[in-house]
């Protein structure tokens, strides 16, 4: 079996956020992380691996420092990494990455695509169902538990208020919830190896079947009008009281907001 | 793509079990001030199995025009065949904005059917309104009017963004959940519907649906709740949420908690709030013994009031909070829970 693992590099908000004097994201003193979700995608394909034995590819877009995600992803058990980088693909959107992506993908052979649902810097849960419209293959979303029977997949795919026992012939693309699993650590053999492995390298002429007109910036049908810096409400009020009139206070403000 | 040709507002009536959700009838309520804006008309569309006879209530809620598409094959939610009825609707009927629930099923679909069509789609949007793209007239470049400016939140709430489509047509957007208003229903009034059937032709994508297994609901979704009672590592333990949950009872509330409780194992996952938990936004919110990091407030601080009891004054939460409280949770927490029973039992007199 064939597994293609999707994965984005992403700046690691739990390290704290780190702002330009202009109150914009300094993106650059941030450290970077493996999205979550698509972590928790890698590690469901590296239990298939474990499980029925598979060969697992990662593919990455991003600048070409993203080969760092792919180098921690082999050194977890990957084993080949894709690099997809080119400076015609800056700057697109959830429809010109997926793309790209499904550009990249149509150059491998595959039986199972895992991305993550979201990433944490965009939280659009796009690219995933994306790609596999681009592939013209089924996609089962939010995916928490995954079992390969025969040809097909069977993967519990969740909902708000339950979730459906879904099965699929594969070729299928499945987008992973974080909940999935617990993502293994790299083996410092693992690491050794992974520094030691070629990755391989994609630019634009490499893609498969992709339009122009549909890559990067100029390719994206939506389009920023305005970023800004949110602007928090700003603190209330803050007492430091004895615990009666604390309870008194907060009573009273209870009250004058018709909450009781 | 002659865009001229894409008329009217169309929303996606999301439906479960032949229940429409709640997020329909919001995006309905949206939906009117965006056709108000444009001089247009409102229309829901609605899939289902045997779902004909619910339109009247989306005509209810403002929709003028119900186009339904009834069939077995869109019994229980599916990507496939939602997908190709959905897009089928849009490549027959064109609409100029396409709006859809930001939920599970909305999230799955609102993608695939916009790639399906060509066109953007921005997610979880949280404001939608009609302006001029660019914002301001730029030299050399066509300033288009009666444009969806989509707003939403990224990167965990840290930034806005304010997004337009100018150049496809439809302007899709998923709307996040309890952000936009509904209207008052107008009783008695009915759909004027068009059914409308693709036809549908079961292949490979069409997945199967082995079971489908509801989860028993002893607790109230936290995204769901009026009034919620949070705890953080400050609590100190997974026994002392008791006094969480009493507060809680007394007020109609539900617990929820902040990361460090889940990674501790006191509480379990569908009851964190933040950027890797859920987003909340309740009447009320208590952050009690949680210090506010930046993740954890990106999940709770759009609140209509937010109450927050801390020992440590310098805790970040109070820059968010309405009201502030610092103190021991141990002492106030138990006393303001029997304050309140009392302050409740004598107001029903």
């Amino acid at each position: 079996m064939k597994i293609v693992v999707c994965v984005k590099q992403v700046p690691d908000t739990a390290g704290g956020v780190k702002f330009n004097p202009d109150g914009t994201l300094d993106r650059g003193a941030m450290l970077t992380i493996m999205n979550p979700d698509d972590k928790a995608g890698l590690e469901a394909a590296l239990r298939l691996k474990d499980q029925y034995g598979a060969e697992v590819t990662v593919v990455t877009m991003g600048l070409p420092k993203a080969e760092e995600v792919l180098r921690e992803a082999m050194a977890m058990g990957a084993d080949k990494g894709v690099l997809v980088t080119d400076r015609v693909l800056g700057g697109a959107d959830t429809w010109a990455t997926s793309t790209t992506l499904a550009g990249a993908i149509r150059n491998l052979e595959y039986d199972l695509i895992i991305t993550g649902r979201q990433a944490i810097d965009g939280d659009t849960a796009q690219v995933g169902p994306q790609i596999s419209e681009h592939l013209d293959i089924p996609v089962i979303s939010y995916a928490q538990d995954i079992k390969i029977e025969g040809d097909s997949v069977v993967v519990e795919r969740q909902y708000e208020d339950r979730y459906h026992v879904v099965k699929a012939k594969m070729p299928c693309l499945i987008t992973a919830l974080s909940e999935l699993n617990e993502p293994r650590y790299m083996t410092p053999g693992g690491i050794f190896d992974a520094y030691k492995q070629e990755i391989t390298v994609w630019g634009r002429a490499d893609l498969k079947d992709v339009d122009d007109a549909n890559l990067g910036l100029k390719g994206s049908p939506t389009k920023i009008a305005k970023a800004s810096d949110k602007v928090r409400k700003g603190a209330g009020e803050k007492v430091s009281l004895d615990p009666d009139e604390s309870v008194s206070y907060i009573v009273e403000k209870l009250k004058i907001k018709h909450v009781i | 793509m002659n865009l001229e040709e894409y008329k009217g507002v169309y929303v996606f009536a999301q439906q479960v079990d032949n229940e429409i959700s709640s997020i329909a009838f919001e995006l309905l309520g949206k939906a009117k001030d965006l056709a108000k804006d444009l001089n247009t008309d409102v229309t829901a569309v609605l899939l289902g199995s045997g779902v004909k006879g619910l339109a009247d209530q989306l005509a209810e809620y403002g929709a003028d025009k119900v186009i339904v598409v009834d069939d077995p094959e869109l019994k229980d939610y599916r990507t496939e065949p939602y997908a190709h009825a959905l897009a089928s609707v849009i490549n027959k009927y064109k609409p100029e904005i396409m709006l859809v629930g930001a939920t599970a099923i909305g999230r799955d679909l609102g993608p695939r059917v916009s790639a399906r069509v060509a066109t953007g789609l921005t997610a979880d949007c949280t404001v939608l309104e009609i302006g001029d793209f660019p914002l301001q007239a730029v030299p050399g470049q066509e300033q288009l009017h009666n444009q969806l400016l989509m707003t939403r939140p990224a990167f965990g709430g840290n930034t806005i963004a304010t997004i337009a489509c100018p150049y496809n047509r439809p302007q899709m957007a998923t709307v996040r959940a309890g952000v936009m208003q509904k209207i008052d229903p107008i009783k008695g009034a009915k759909a004027n519907v068009e059914e409308f059937n693709p036809g549908f032709t079961p292949d490979n994508k069409y997945v199967e649906i082995l079971d489908i297994v509801k989860s028993v609901a002893e607790t109230v979704d936290i995204m769901d709740a009026k009034i919620l009672v949070s705890g953080g590592r400050g609590v100190g333990s997974p026994e002392n949420f008791k006094i969480l949950e009493d507060l809680a009872e007394v007020l109609g509330g539900t617990v929820s908690c902040s990361r460090a409780v889940v990674d501790s194992g006191w509480k379990p996952k569908d009851l964190q709030v933040g950027q890797t938990g859920k987003t909340v936004r309740p009447n009320v919110y208590f952050a009690i013994g949680i210090s506010g990091a930046i993740q954890h407030v990106a999940g709770m601080e759009e609140s209509d009031i937010i109450v927050a009891i801390n020992k440590d004054a310098d805790a970040p939460i109070f820059d968010v909070a309405d009201y502030g409280v610092v103190g021991d949770l141990n002492k106030i927490v138990p006393k303001l829970t029997e304050a309140l029973k009392a302050e409740i039992a004598a107001a029903k007199g």
